[in-house]
């Protein structure tokens, strides 16, 4: 059984359908690469998937949760997938360490000295142990993409969203945030992520997603979408990336 | 002209002066505490709150806004009794500063809450927190953050406008005022030395926000 | 005893309600003349206006209105002259008005950006030049609502004049009041009256306040 099974998603923005009935099912352990235009409505598919928008039409399923608009649904599908964005949405007021602790404490009431020990491990595992005192400010793009990401991870969720994650770095800072995603993609974390990196998406994931007009216009292997494009439009835009 | 300044009342009559001037502190410690947690919780209603009690602290703000505090002090203290709401002069005068600094406050809250980057919020759901959870501990604090120097400056006018609380008998500062020049005849020389007290009370009042603010919005050390 | 019914109330307060309409004139175009004359020592070049300007402003902001209104009433007794309560109110609440006023439009002469000034300087403009055609015409426009806005606290202001004995419509609630023993009914309406005053002043400050926002974005 899949881990994310997203079936039939039809999604509205006033008059226009950004998302016309989209199947995707991604396996436990499975690295998935969403590529596409902008306005193809791939951010939209990922922030439907955390609940962050509603659904006009169609399901979406993470591991037997249901995304259902009421708090409690919400609750449950988003303690099973963590998000990690663009903008990197560090909470400003906290340092690193207690960005990584407070929902621990408050969503899952754990004793803080619990979540301070598990906010340690996850900033180590993004290695930036030694910043746990340091504020958002204080810290590179990069390293604020990281604190995110051990943000999420200190959740222990079942897959982790990455929407555009390098998208506002630097170029220099790009790879230290990528080379946190292919390790956790090593151990096994599911990943579904929406990127502009191709080289990336060709090397470490296992299956990439083309989504063309609010559809899913072509999918496969990384080495079939990026060596064999079989419809003019994905041709396109490899071709428009290079 | 002929008059001739005297201050020599004040020998006698200073302790009158600072006791009122304590009951003037009293009134606006307790009136920025309540009111500004009365304002957190408007502002979160008509900013983030349940749509149909949104209308409800919208049309509270307005009318505290747009009438004077003398009125909502009239009305409260001589007004509510005809409601069977009994209340003591300084009850009356602690009631009537609370709810006037709620709705300014409120309104300058509300402004920290909506220049929020969208970006918190989404975090903050995403990390599986209620709404009012990612309030509580995301937004409100850097949302006071950004407009402490407006609440500030709206805490010591309502400090200020205390002033009439002494038209219901209320024993503050201006009370005192009051009662003195009616035993000194020396009108003038009390009312400057009054508004001395007031300047004073204010001046120490904006180092005493700005050191509150200092504090709340210092950045912690390790847990 | 006489019986009072909700309309006599509701006129005689109407009635009063003219002189705090009055006052309220008065002040704000007193305030405003006067404002603009500490605007133009806070804002110029001679160090000792701009100090007194400053030093008048936070004197005025840091001390109750209703002591001013005291210490106007008593201090203009001084002179030996039977002071009528109208002129302290109207002198005090001037003085406060353009204290007010004056600070609020520095705010708006120093929101127009540096690099105007600067643009200006060096088209060889003088420091009056530069005022009069690229400084104030700009101050001038983002000034407007929260000018607009302040009339709601002038006339909100002139109630405090009651104490001092002018009859105003907060001084007819409490004489009404102490007619009828409705003291709910007659500072409800008090209120009301206030109110009507207020909220369309409040209203179309924040719908000037919007339409500059807008203006700007589309510049």
């Amino acid at each position: 059984m899949s881990l994310i099974a997203i079936t039939e998603v039809r999604k509205r923005f006033g008059s226009v359908e950004v998302l016309k009935g989209i199947n995707l099912d991604v396996a436990r352990g499975e690295v998935v690469a969403i590529i596409g235009r902008s306005g193809s409505g791939k951010s939209t598919l990922l922030r439907c998937v955390n609940g962050l928008e509603s659904i006009d039409d169609g399901s979406i399923m993470v591991a037997g949760a249901q995304l259902l608009p009421d708090d409690l649904h919400l609750k449950a599908l988003r303690l099973k997938v963590g998000m990690i964005f663009q903008q990197f949405n560090l909470f400003p007021h906290l340092s690193a360490g207690r960005n990584v602790m407070l929902s621990q404490m408050v969503v899952k009431k754990t004793p803080k000295d619990e979540a301070e020990a598990m906010a340690r491990r996850m900033l180590d595992r993004v290695g930036l142990g030694h910043k746990f005192d340091a504020y958002p400010d204080q810290l590179s793009g990069g390293q604020q993409q990281r604190v995110a990401i051990a943000r999420a991870l200190a959740m222990q969720p079942m897959a982790l969203l990455c929407d555009e994650i390098t998208s506002a770095l630097d170029p220099e800072l790009v790879n230290e945030v990528l080379a946190v995603v292919k390790e956790l993609a090593a151990e096994g974390m599911t990943l579904l992520m929406v990127t502009h990196e191709m080289r990336f998406a060709r090397d470490v994931c296992d299956r990439v997603v083309f989504m063309h007009q609010g559809r899913v216009h072509e999918t496969g292997p990384p080495d079939e979408v990026f060596g064999r494009p079989r419809t003019p439009e994905l041709q396109q835009f490899l071709g428009a990336q290079l | 002209m002929t008059y001739r300044f005297d201050f020599s009342w004040l020998l006698t009559y200073w302790p009158v002066l600072v006791k009122g001037a304590a009951i003037t502190v009293q009134l606006i410690l307790v009136g920025a505490l309540l009111g500004v947690a009365l304002g957190i919780a408007c502002a979160w209603v008509r900013s983030l709150g349940p749509r149909w009690l949104r209308p409800v602290a919208g049309a509270y703000v307005e009318l505290i806004r747009n009438t004077p505090f003398l009125i909502q002090l009239f009305f409260i203290f001589f007004g509510l009794p005809s409601l069977g709401v009994q209340m003591s002069e300084l009850q009356a005068a602690n009631l009537a500063m609370i709810v006037n600094l709620g709705a300014y406050s409120g309104e300058i809250i509300r402004a920290g809450i909506e220049a929020t980057p969208r970006g918190q919020f989404e975090a903050g759901a995403s990390l599986a927190m209620t709404r009012f959870e990612t309030f509580r501990h995301v937004v409100l604090l850097p949302a006071l953050q950004r407009i402490w120097p407006a609440l500030s400056s709206q805490v010591v006018i309502v400090m200020l406008g205390s002033a009439v609380v002494s038209q219901i008998a209320a024993e503050d500062l201006t009370f005192s005022a009051n009662f003195i020049q009616s035993r000194t005849f020396r009108a003038f020389e009390t009312y400057f030395v009054s508004t001395a007290f007031y300047l004073a009370l204010a001046l120490a009042l904006r180092q005493a926000l700005r050191g509150v603010g200092n504090a709340l919005f210092a950045r912690r050390a390790a847990p | 005893m006489m019986e009072f019914s909700t309309w006599d109330i509701l006129r005689n307060l109407l009635l009063a309600a003219r002189w705090t309409v009055l006052l309220s004139l008065v002040s704000f175009v007193g305030g405003g003349l006067l404002g603009v004359a500490l605007l133009f020592l806070r804002i110029g070049r001679g160090a000792l206006g701009r100090r007194f300007a400053k030093g008048y402003i936070e004197l005025l902001q840091s001390t109750p209105l209703l002591m001013q209104l005291f210490l106007a009433f008593f201090g203009l007794g001084l002179f030996g002259i039977d002071v009528p309560a109208w002129l302290a109110a109207g002198a005090a609440l001037i003085l406060w008005t353009a204290a007010f006023l004056a600070e609020i439009w520095r705010g708006c002469v120093d929101a127009v950006a540096k690099g105007q000034w600067e643009a200006s300087s060096s088209l060889g403009m003088g420091y009056v030049q530069q005022m009069r055609h690229v400084i104030l015409p700009q101050a001038l426009r983002v000034a407007v609502p929260p000018t607009v806005g302040f009339s709601v606290q002038v006339v909100k202001g002139t109630a405090l004049t009651s104490i001092i004995g002018f009859v105003e419509l907060s001084k007819a609630g409490t004489v009404v009041t102490n007619a009828t023993f409705q003291p709910f009914t007659v500072y409800g309406l008090v209120a009301l009256i206030y109110f009507a005053l207020c909220w369309p002043l409040s209203k179309s400050s924040q719908i000037l306040e919007r339409k500059l926002h807008v203006a700007h974005r589309h510049h």
